[in-house]
């Protein structure tokens, strides 16, 4: 970004050491809307691939000027395009394309253009989700120049990467009408049952029998023969039959405890972690994990109630906090006193969903719906770190007071033996070695309350 | 003297050895002494005064809460020692500032000043004993010949006559013996301004009395001066006060002592007098008076409830007090000259005190 501030025209560079795009999708890839990399179902950080390219869209509609793409895969040349969208025909426009050799056999994709911003504004936002990606990629190096010309590090802790999503077909209650016809187009199955065995996932030959018998389906009939009506018919079934297997999550890659505790230790720095990945579930067929994470003391500030930081599919959600189900749940349905965790308490919570669909309430992205199943995943996964954060803090706890009461007994006794050896008039002071050693050792018996009525002075 | 002395002394030792054998034999130290919580504090008929009850309580640094108000005891305790030992004198407000040498960190003064009552509960005498005192204010005049004990007079003599404005009762005046005693009375006097005219007056003389000023109040060592005095020199003692229910008191606590010092003995005289000025004189003498406030009713109740006032001339004066809703000062004889309190009023009054 070119040094600005406020308002104005920034100009936005960003670089990968990624895979790189084979040359002839890159035109496509960042000219058209809807070209879509996204057609099979595992997760993946977008929903559409539109995020990218209408950021893109938007430079080009406040400054009308091109946007340059570099890309070059491993062992083969840097493909260089200035590329403008052809809006009304949603087709990208090459102005320029060249070719560079690729000695040092470089691979990624480095984007520049020009768009209206405004950083001093959204720049603090741009922070925290540098920060926040940090924290669930921890084996990321990110790098940022600010506008003003200050460089923001976020260094790897760890060179380990979750395992990815694997692809796998759709589970049955998770399909529309629309992709219902979409599959029906592209099989090449001669039989329904065949159909459902090889396209959704977790159906095997008696389930499938099951299901067409339940959905007044002929097993045999061909699947490209069926009506409109009779698709619909499947489609209704497929979200009402109860017999099928829960969704198959190797489709899901979640973060993991280990590399989540990584990235919260070295984003945060907190004097407590715990971290916890609930086993995966299920809602309307979409399989999805939740892990979260709870930081404690150290690095997180005290801001008079829990901080909340909301991730999907390893994406940091930074608004419309109050709207999102992690919210209701840290806020209204954890009784955060039970954990011993009051309002003084330093505390950061961490919700991270991964699912082949997240259940966003809007098209804007921001937030989560209160879905009761992802809600009862969230509030068990926090109870349980939150169990092992009281145990911890109980034990801080009775540590420090332990601690006091030794200094207050070093203080005292010390002097007792002294001024006691003075009354004496004893020379050598008594030893309260002992003594301190058996305050560290055991609780004092008798601790509160336990004088005989304390002195009041009477009335004349 | 010599004798209380070593006593002090060696009960403050008592005090040290107790507690630094507990530690050799690897014990949490600990004291015991009488509670001075009001439920624990009687009045005895028999020594007619405050005294405590059979209640204790146990100050143990095992506690964790005890143990701070336990150190704070043991170096008071040991200041004190040296205070006697080296016969110098100390103020209340003198202890509160030698212990930040020490860093015992008293909060306040009242702090510091309740762990010197422990200190006297726990010995069994009074501050003054060990040489801690309250500011001084009370004063003396009469012919009395004293002689010094404490350091640099040991031996000089004085006589109490000598000087027309009294003499501060303070620590070198409650220490000294008395040599001779050429009075046969002595009349204790709320204010100053009384004492001054009796001195003019030469009630001394007139009356063979030796006067003492307590201003208000009369501190603790007043207090025990009087006894001493009385019981010493087999004198007895009447008191003049204003005649409203303060100064009633002023002259209960001289006889019956005070409930804060019920841990103590040897504060009160119970055979003095009060002699006035009583809520019939203001009647029989048609003192100019003024009315009793609402404060001054609340405290006559109060008093009614108080066992040292169960006699029967508290009785008939509380009574009268609540009659007649009346109160006059002590100067409030000058309306019939300024002499005439000596003339007629305190005549009359010594007579009467003999009696009662």
């Amino acid at each position: 970004m070119e040094p600005v501030e406020g308002p104005g025209v920034y100009n936005v560079r960003i670089e990968d050491n990624g895979l790189g795009l084979p040359e002839d999708v890159i035109p496509s890839a960042f000219g058209q809307i809807l070209f879509g990399s996204k057609y099979k179902l595992r997760q993946t950080r977008g929903t559409f691939g539109l995020g990218g390219k209408m950021a893109i869209l938007y430079g080009q509609i406040t400054t009308h000027t091109a946007v340059k793409v570099i890309s070059s895969v491993k062992r083969g040349k840097i493909y260089e395009y200035h590329l403008m969208m052809d809006i009304q025909k949603n087709r990208p426009v090459v102005l320029k394309r060249k070719v560079h050799k690729n000695k040092n056999r470089w691979h990624g994709t480095i984007l520049e253009f020009s768009t209206e911003a405004d950083y001093t504004h959204a720049m603090s936002k741009i922070l925290d989700y540098f920060k926040q990606t940090a924290t669930v990629a921890p084996n990321a190096n990110l790098t940022f120049v600010d506008p003003r010309g200050r460089l923001y590090r976020y260094d790897r802790a760890t060179t380990v990467m979750s395992k990815p999503p694997q692809e796998t077909t759709c589970h049955p209650h998770g399909v529309d009408v629309e992709t219902l016809k979409r599959l029906i187009e592209q099989t090449n199955s001669k039989h329904i049952l065949d159909f459902m065995k090889k396209h959704f996932q977790r159906v095997g030959n008696t389930t499938a029998k099951k299901f067409l018998e339940y959905a007044g389906l002929n097993p045999k009939k061909t699947p490209k023969k069926l009506s409109t009506d009779e698709i619909v018919q499947l489609a209704s079934a497929m979200k009402s039959f109860d017999q099928f297997l829960p969704p198959d999550a190797s489709c899901l890659s979640p973060l993991g405890e280990t590399l989540l505790k990584t990235g919260i230790q070295k984003e945060f720095n907190p004097e407590f972690i715990e971290v916890y990945q609930r086993k995966p579930a299920a809602y309307s067929g979409f399989p999805f994990i939740i892990e979260v994470g709870l930081a404690c003391g150290g690095g997180i500030p005290n801001t008079g109630k829990p901080i909340l930081y909301r991730f999907a599919n390893k994406i940091p959600l930074l608004f419309d906090e109050a709207s999102d189900v992690s919210y209701k749940v840290v806020n209204d349905q954890v009784d955060w006193r039970h954990y011993k965790v009051y309002p003084d308490t330093p505390l950061a919570v961490f919700v991270h969903l991964c699912s082949t669909k997240i259940p966003y309430k809007t098209v804007g992205k921001e937030f989560i719906a209160d879905r009761p199943e992802v809600e009862r995943e969230i509030l068990n996964a926090i109870r349980e770190v939150a169990r092992r954060l009281s145990i911890f803090l109980s034990k801080k706890a009775s540590h420090e007071k332990q601690k006091k009461r030794l200094d207050v007994f070093s203080k005292y006794l010390p002097k007792i033996a002294l001024f006691s050896a003075k009354l004496a008039h004893r020379k050598k002071e008594p030893n309260v070695g002992p003594l301190l050693k058996s305050v560290l050792t055991y609780e004092t018996e008798t601790e509160e309350g336990s004088s005989e009525g304390e002195e009041g002075e009477g009335s004349r | 003297m010599k004798e209380k002395k070593e006593k002090v002394l060696g009960s403050l030792t008592d005090l040290g050895t107790r507690m630094y054998d507990q530690i050799n034999r690897r014990q949490f130290p600990w004291i015991k002494m009488p509670s001075r919580s009001t439920n624990n504090i009687l009045y005895d008929d028999k020594t007619r005064q405050y005294i405590l009850g059979d209640k204790n309580v146990k100050r143990s640094s095992r506690n964790i809460r005890h143990l701070r108000p336990l150190t704070q005891l043991v170096w008071t305790a040991s200041f004190a020692d040296e205070l006697t030992r080296q016969r110098k004198t100390s103020t209340l407000r003198d202890v509160f500032y030698s212990a930040q040498a020490y860093e015992m960190d008293f909060v306040d003064q009242p702090e510091s000043d309740n762990i010197i009552t422990d200190l006297e509960t726990v010995v069994g005498f009074p501050r003054e004993d060990f040489n801690i005192f309250p500011e001084e204010r009370s004063a003396i005049f009469g012919n009395l010949t004293i002689q010094y004990t404490i350091p640099g007079y040991e031996g000089k003599k004085l006589n109490l006559a000598s000087h027309p404005d009294g003499m501060m009762i303070g620590p070198a005046l409650t220490n000294a013996e008395f040599v001779d005693c050429k009075a046969n009375k002595i009349i204790a006097i709320e204010k100053g301004a009384l004492f001054t005219r009796f001195v003019e007056e030469r009630v001394h003389d007139r009356f063979k009395a030796i006067l003492i000023q307590t201003a208000g109040q009369a501190p603790r060592g007043t207090r025990a001066f009087i006894r001493r005095l009385s019981q010493e020199l087999k004198l007895p003692v009447i008191i003049f006060t204003d005649g409203d229910p303060w100064g009633m008191h002023i002259a209960m606590v001289i006889i019956g002592g005070s409930a804060n010092a019920a841990h103590l003995r040897d504060l009160n005289t119970p055979d003095a007098k009060w002699a006035g000025v009583w809520a019939t004189d203001i009647v029989d003498y048609k003192l100019p008076s003024s009315k009793l406030t609402d404060l001054d009713v609340k405290r006559l109740y109060e008093l009614q409830k108080d066992p040292r006032y169960h006699g029967k001339l508290w009785k008939r004066e509380i009574e009268t007090f609540l009659k007649i809703r009346k109160k006059a000062e002590q100067e409030a004889f000058s309306r019939y000259g300024l002499t005439y309190i000596v003339d007629e009023y305190l005549p009359a009054k010594l007579e009467a005190a003999e009696d009662l």
